[in-house]
């Protein structure tokens, strides 16, 4: 283990550097600089399409060589998408997806 | 309060056994359950703690620190803009909203973004928060007296992108359906050409390139005089929009 000093400068740069990822944008357009009009349009239209690259990143680890992986997370995520389109309750269908999943993973 | 609460509990399970998991991680690394608090607290960046882990347990420089947080953490840059004007008008408790923005809650964040209540937010960032600190401290304390196997308890982070993404999807426009299956496209083609490891930033760049195609294609806008029918055809969304 390192000292507790390096360590303690380590964490610091670490939340710094965190924030600084998150506060840019605001960082950027602050005060007198607006934000410019195609930005504001197209930043109120991201979400949608930043989400979708979460779900993939979500699942970037499956990979045909662990074939039993692979199934139990895209059943799962079938699960999840078919039963949150029949019953629309978010809690029910990530509970389901993920009892599913945990089941699925140690079977398959 | 209670609606808050609600709409935290996905990320109630999901953060509190990821954080158990990396209260383990750092325990074995040498740090007790004080340094897996004071982490939580001020870091709070889910994937890069667990990446912070073996930089403090091999003794790394504090450029190496600052440039990996900088590269794990970079997709964060995106998450503000869409929060931009709504956290400023949160006075005293804009600067935690900022601060707190980490997936989850931005994914949360922009399930109920239409409603713009503020107070709610900030009680959904703030209770996200303390799972994630709750569950990095039981990980260090209590990590290996856990008898049951939470193993693939984290698919309910997946499964709660994939209902938030489904909710956008549903209540929406044709365009953010486009926009959606855009960014769906943009992440598994740069997982096949980047790999795993690298494909984040990249995906999240082309994710919003076509977004912002997709909304100007599906802006009534005459292409021969671009500039000015471009900003009428801005002013006209805008007064549909409202």
């Amino acid at each position: 283990m390192i000292s507790a000093t390096h360590s303690i400068l380590l964490i610091a740069v670490s939340a710094l550097i965190t924030l600084l990822t998150r506060a840019l944008p605001f960082l950027l357009f602050s005060g007198k600089r607006r934000m410019p009009a195609w930005l504001e349009r197209l930043a109120d239209k991201i979400p949608p399409a930043i989400i979708a690259v979460l779900v993939v990143y979500c699942v970037r680890s499956v990979s045909p060589a662990a074939p039993g992986e692979l199934a139990a997370t895209f059943l799962s995520l079938a699960v999840v998408v078919l039963l949150h389109l029949w019953k629309r309750n978010t809690l029910l269908s990530i509970a389901a997806g993920t009892i599913l999943y945990m089941a699925l993973s140690r079977v398959l | 309060m209670k609606s808050a609460f609600f709409k935290s509990l996905p990320v109630l399970c999901g953060y509190v056994f990821l954080g158990i998991a990396f209260g383990i991680l750092l325990e074995q690394a040498g740090y007790n359950a004080l340094w897996a608090f004071f982490i939580s607290l001020f870091v709070y960046a889910g994937s890069f703690q667990f990446v912070l882990v073996p930089l403090l347990a091999s003794g790394a420089s504090l450029v190496t620190a600052a440039v990996t947080a900088l590269f794990v953490n970079s997709r964060h840059i995106f998450y503000g803009l869409s929060f931009l004007k709504f956290f400023r008008a949160m006075g005293k408790r804009f600067p935690y909203m900022v601060f707190s923005l980490t997936d989850e809650t931005y994914s949360v964040l922009c399930s109920c973004r239409e409603e713009e209540n503020t107070g709610e937010w900030f009680l959904i960032a703030l209770f996200n928060h303390c799972y994630w600190i709750a569950g990095s401290v039981i990980g260090a304390v209590a990590g290996q007296l856990i008898p049951f196997d939470f193993t693939g308890i984290d698919f309910s982070m997946t499964a709660l992108f994939a209902v938030i993404l489904l909710n956008q999807i549903l209540d929406a426009k044709r365009d953010t359906r486009l926009c959606a299956l855009g960014g769906l496209l943009s992440g598994v083609v740069c997982l096949l050409l980047f790999g795993p490891d690298r494909f984040l930033l990249p995906a999240l760049l082309l994710a919003v390139c076509c977004t912002g195609a997709i909304s100007r294609v599906g802006a009534p806008v005459s292409k021969t005089s671009v500039v000015p029918a471009k900003k009428n055809a801005l002013e006209e969304k805008e007064e549909t929009h409202r």
